[in-house]
């Protein structure tokens, strides 16, 4: 069993950053939405406002990870120009999605906008983090905030559910592959 | 946005403190919204304009999406910092903020959008 280089930096991109921030992503609405709404009865404890920070923290640290291991490490290796003559674009995928019409749509609309959009995932989790270690479970005292910060974590598992989905299926149908093969496992 | 800043908070409570203002938190959420218009908008910018386009090749692997991302988080983290010296221990008027920073954000999020990013192309 092997996985090339680039295909394990995919991996690690979407997979493991850009997955686990769309499975936090429930978690935070749910806890900043029942527990954090200033009709919740139950008291918000010191333990669970840390643990909340935290998560937060984490979170926008993943969504950063995710925006920059993409435009930084694999985004290249999508848009490589192929030398002139070249007639194999496997290893050049934008190209490959561009040279057939059943499939430039996955460039054109996919790519073009999952390059942009994502940026709005660790920006609007940033912003939720840094109001929460600002006021902590004082947001119970500020429910328009609350609503606001909300709003932005909805539209940031927006965006990050878009380019999760363009990313699989850009992947599906051109994927990044290429550089030194790393072998996982001996077969029988 | 100045005329949502309403009163100077009389404590000057501390990020700690149970008397917060909610000028730190409006801080936050504007700038957001500021930064992710600019994603959108420098995205169009560098697809209309190819001297823009060529401008914002920060990084030659990546293109010109290093310039338009670069930009928009500098604007963004200068426009937090800003608003947030400018409102820490104000109070202002919260619900004309978020409806910027909503508005702000809906537009990036619609000029990421390639039919309305390459419109009218």
């Amino acid at each position: 069993m092997e996985i090339t280089t680039r295909s394990l930096w995919t991996l690690i991109h979407g997979m493991g950053f850009g997955a686990l921030y769309l499975l936090a992503c429930s978690g935070a609405l749910v806890e900043l939405y029942r527990r954090y709404a200033p009709a919740a009865g139950d008291v918000i404890s010191a333990c669970d406002e840390s643990f909340l920070r935290i998560y937060l923290v984490v979170m926008a640290a993943l969504a950063w990870l995710t925006v920059l291991t993409g435009a930084y490490i694999i985004y290249p290796w999508y848009r490589a120009v192929p030398p002139a003559g070249t007639t194999n674009l496997t290893a050049f995928p934008q190209r490959l999605l561009m040279a057939n019409p059943s499939t430039v749509a996955w460039h054109s609309l996919g790519m073009e906008w999952k390059e942009h959009v994502a940026w709005l995932a660790p920006i609007s989790m940033t912003m939720a983090a840094g109001v929460m270690m600002q006021y902590g479970r004082d947001l119970k005292k500020h429910p328009q905030l609350r609503a606001v910060v909300l709003s932005f974590m909805w539209i940031s598992l927006l965006a990050a559910g878009v380019a999760g989905f363009f990313g699989a299926m850009l992947n599906k149908n051109a994927p990044v592959e290429g550089g030194p093969t790393i072998r996982l496992m001996h077969g029988e | 946005m100045a005329g949502a800043v309403t009163e100077k908070n009389p404590t000057g409570a501390n990020s700690a403190s149970a008397s917060l203002s909610n000028g730190p938190g409006a801080a936050a959420v504007l700038a957001a919204g500021i930064g992710a218009f600019m994603v959108g908008l420098f995205a169009v910018l560098a697809d209309k304009s190819a001297a823009i386009k060529s401008l914002m090749v920060f990084s030659k692997p990546t293109g010109p999406l290093s310039g338009v991302t670069t930009t928009a988080i500098v604007v963004w983290l200068t426009a937090w910092a800003v608003l947030h010296v400018r409102w820490r221990s104000k109070t202002v008027a919260l619900g004309t903020i978020n409806v910027a920073a909503l508005l702000l954000l809906a537009l990036g999020l619609l000029l990421t959008f390639p039919p309305l990013e390459q419109f009218p192309n």
